[in-house]
């Protein structure tokens, strides 16, 4: 896949010599946590985007808050470009190493450093697994709520850098939502402490400008987490539908109705008959599309919300409404959603998972547009959105083996997201832009705009020496993208929206 | 409105061709906060209208301007309210005003804060660009999220001009229940009930008498009520307003108002008289501390004590260490490089 190349303008070269860079670090680690040979740096060449590949000079593993900032200082004197990286399953990427630079890599950092189960919070390393915090809070009664697909895998601190969400962000927030405390190393090794134990913090809300932020601004070396009770009980609704338009008018039903489920999914057909293959899990293959629908809360909360919604999805005109009976039915009902993607990787080799977001009412159009674009661009397509917050995966499949579809699915990935903001939406939900989405940040955002991020970044890594050439693009690269873009001719592309 | 905001940008670009500073100011409701009050008055009160409001997409989006009892009021004939129970301070408090100052009422423990329901903003920069940032859609996580960041900003980064924000559903029945307990019993009591599944919307104790609301489903209040017991409070409503617009006697009387934003399981501060909210991470205390002496216990409580009203402001509200001071001091240059809004207000030094 065409990976967005580097300008001569976003070249930047270390100001010291190799093996003096070597030695320096490796002064600052325990052993073997520094690499720098080839074979050794391979594992570390891509993240969860796959397409693209490259190796770093050499690859940082701390353990300790320590270890972060000596190491940032030797990169902040010899002027050494830094990528972080946490478990590397990130979607954009946004952990794809820098060629003349350091990939700094938090996955050592795992421990679990204290749980106050009375004041509910909890202090974590960045590289302590998502999941990992609820299964560690669990014999507590409480949980740690943001549940990205990936969590068996993905790190807390990947999580902080993206902002990540997860079907349960609908009603419980996105990361930046339920953290509290961040201790935060810059790129010159200064500590700062952003947020407090409080609800709330001095001044400017640092802590929402640095989640999310990418691995632009510096590197977390520990997050206080709020961690919620566990619900007492939780179930789920599948509807099916013969006609999208009435799958996207019954999410703005149960919206209507004044119920903010705890999950709200929808599945086209296409990724349906995907996941059915793989999973069994009992889907109806015959309809448009399916909706499951979860409620959470005390039991008696659950069967008062279970109840409206199946009404909901009735006077919606669903052809089939299920309501799992038990546990074990509900965690069946859910498990072709969270299948979607390896389902769909069954189907051709390769596919290409996108991450827009539109408001909810233009879903029955984006989905025509997305289908008309199919049929251009002569690739198939599989819809899967988080429904109840408007953001949409579609998932291109293709065989990149096969003449140009390589680049086929990435226009085609391209127009969908020009499509997101054509109808008022965003080009990222929650993947991040990392270096894939790099050149449609032209799109979303204007000059002023753009230049009031690099100011904003400018106050924390004045050299631009963390994660060059990601999240935010520079000027020139939207000047010459621009340019490409009107080149190309506007009969494949929308209309560039004004802002 | 394309003139009104073309007025405000002229008058940005002069001042800070002048130097001169400028003040932005819906009604002044939010005045008593903050240090220095300075500079000409920018008006937004004539920047009005909800400009898009559809209940099923839980999105609304008003000028700066629009007066907050207008935006309560829409939303509460489509059934819906700003999660965050915003205190207005003021009969003609805009919406402008509550997203700048970024203020919290009693149900900010349990739904979520102001920052926490900003989707977007259309802001002016220092030196009068027009800029938007954020959007209509919750789950939006290209570049910083810069429309969060002038939430609480008293207008130091820029002019709002227009707001997006989440909005949520009005839970089917509300009750408050009343319990004698005192301080250390309380703060036990509300942090254990807050680590169980129960449907607790907002939490208050005030000497002896702790507050609880309970909202949602009228089988969950119910249920609530009876495995918590407590005595029924009437006019609960009435209670939590004068909580969250500070009218109780223990606020309208005080000769200072500290806010203390601290671990929630702090043991009692022994300041004084004291209003508890947020299951003990907010604690208001009605006395004229030494801000040295507060500033010091708020940080034993893992916390941060704000000046927030009266007292003796001469060594500031709030109190930042050197390292946060220093990137405070650049972020605003980086939006304001003249420093011609507000300069003063959170802080002597930006």
């Amino acid at each position: 896949m065409g990976m967005p190349e580097l300008l001569s303008s976003e070249m930047l070269q270390p100001q010291i010599a190799h093996a003096e860079l070597v030695a320096q670090l490796t002064s600052v680690l325990p052993p073997a946590s520094l690499l720098h040979e080839r074979e050794d740096l391979k594992p570390f060449e891509c993240d969860g985007m796959t397409a693209y590949q490259r190796l770093p000079l050499m690859v940082a593993l701390p353990e300790t808050e320590d270890q972060v900032r000596e190491v940032l200082r030797i990169c902040y004197r010899g002027r050494v470009p830094v990528v972080f990286r946490g478990a590397g399953t990130g979607l954009s990427g946004g952990a794809l190493p820098y060629a003349y630079g350091l990939l700094l890599v938090m996955a050592k950092m795992k421990h679990i450093v204290h749980i106050d189960a009375l004041a509910r919070s909890a202090r974590v390393q960045p590289g302590v697994r998502n999941a990992a915090i609820s299964e560690a809070t669990s014999p507590y009664g409480l949980y740690y709520a943001p549940d990205p697909s990936s969590q068996i895998a993905c790190s807390i601190g990947g999580n902080v850098a993206e902002n990540s969400g997860g079907v349960h962000c609908l009603k419980y927030g996105l990361t930046v939502h339920n953290i509290l405390k961040l201790r935060f190393v810059t790129i010159q090794g200064e500590l700062l402490e952003i947020g407090s134990d409080g609800l709330d913090a001095p001044g400017y809300d640092l802590l929402a400008l640095i989640t999310g932020s990418e691995g632009m601004l510096g590197v977390v070396t520990e997050i206080t987490v709020k961690l919620l009770p566990k619900p007492e009980k939780a179930q789920v609704v599948l509807a099916a539908f013969d006609d999208i338009a009435k799958a996207a008018q019954a999410v703005a039903d149960v919206i209507g109705a004044g119920i903010i489920p705890a999950g709200l999914e929808m599945m086209d057909k296409k990724a349906t008959a995907a996941v059915e293959q793989f999973v069994h899990a009992g889907y109806p293959l015959d309809a448009a599309a399916i909706l499951l629908c979860e409620s959470d809360g005390t039991a008696e909360e659950v069967s008062d919300e279970i109840e409206r919604i199946r009404q909901v999805m009735n006077t919606a005109g669903a052809t089939e409404v299920r309501t799992s009976r038990d546990e074990s039915e509900r965690l069946k009902f859910w498990a072709g959603r969270k299948a979607a993607f390896p389902a769909v990787g069954r189907i051709l080799p390769d596919y290409y998972c996108m991450d827009g977001t539109i408001p909810k009412k233009h879903l029955p159009y984006v989905l025509k547009r997305i289908d008309e674009l199919s049929e251009q661009f002569h690739l198939q397509c599989a819809n899967v959105f988080h429904a109840g917050d408007g953001n949409l995966h579609p998932l291109i499949m293709f065989d990149a083996n096969e003449g140009n579809q390589n680049e086929r699915a990435e226009a085609y990935g391209a127009a969908i997201l020009e499509l997101c903001v054509e109808v008022g939406g965003t080009i990222t939900g929650e993947h991040g832009v990392g270096l894939e989405k790099i050149n449609q940040m032209c799109v979303q955002f204007n000059t002023g705009e753009l230049k009031a991020f690099h100011a904003v970044k400018a106050v924390f890594d004045e050299h631009g020496l963390l994660n060059p050439g990601k999240a935010v693009p520079t000027l020139q690269r939207c000047a010459e993208f621009g340019a490409m873009h009107v080149h190309r001719g506007q009969e494949n592309f929308p209309e560039l929206p004004r802002f | 409105m394309r003139d009104v905001l073309e007025k405000f940008s002229e008058t940005i670009r002069q001042a800070a061709a002048e130097h001169t500073q400028l003040r932005i100011r819906g009604s002044g409701s939010k005045d008593f906060y903050g240090l220095a009050l300075i500079g000409d008055v920018l008006d937004t009160c004539t920047l009005t209208g909800i400009v898009d409001y559809e209940p099923t997409e839980l999105v609304m989006t008003a000028r700066a301007g629009t007066r907050l009892r207008d935006v309560e009021k829409t939303l509460a004939d489509a059934g819906q309210m700003l999660a965050f129970e915003p205190p207005h301070f003021g009969p003609e408090a805009t919406l402008g005003g509550c997203i700048a100052s970024g203020f919290s009422g009693p149900r900010r423990a349990a739904a979520g804060s102001a920052r926490d329901f900003v989707l977007g903003v259309r802001m002016i920069n220092g030196i009068g660009e027009a800029l938007h940032f954020g959007g209509q859609v919750m789950k939006n996580v290209a570049g910083y999220d810069l429309s969060r960041l002038m939430t609480g900003s008293f207008g130091t980064l820029g002019l709002i001009t227009e707001i997006s924000l989440k909005v949520l559903p009005q839970p089917e029945q509300e009750l408050t229940l009343r319990f004698e307990l005192d301080e250390t019993q309380a703060i036990a009591s509300m942090n254990a009930w807050a680590a169980k599944p129960l449907p607790v919307s907002a939490t208050c104790h005030h000497e002896r008498a702790l507050h609880v609301r309970l909202a949602g489903a009228a089988v969950a209040v119910g249920a609530a009520h009876k495995k918590l017991g407590g005595e029924t409070v009437p006019d609960g409503a009435q209670f939590w307003q004068s909580i969250r617009e500070q009218s109780h006697p223990t606020f309208a009387h005080a000769p200072a108002l500290w806010r203390f934003s601290i671990k929630p399981t702090s043991p009692p501060l022994g300041l004084g008289k004291q209003v508890m909210e947020w299951n003990g991470s907010l604690r208001w205390v009605a006395e004229d501390l030494d801000p040295s002496r507060a500033f010091a216990i708020a940080h034993r409580a893992d916390g941060h004590a704000t000046l927030f009203r009266g007292g003796n402001k001469r060594h500031g509200i709030q109190q930042f260490s050197a390292g946060l001071l220093a990137v405070h001091k650049k972020l605003k240059r980086a939006f304001d490089p003249h420093g011609i809004l507000g300069f003063g207000r959170i802080h002597a030094d930006f």
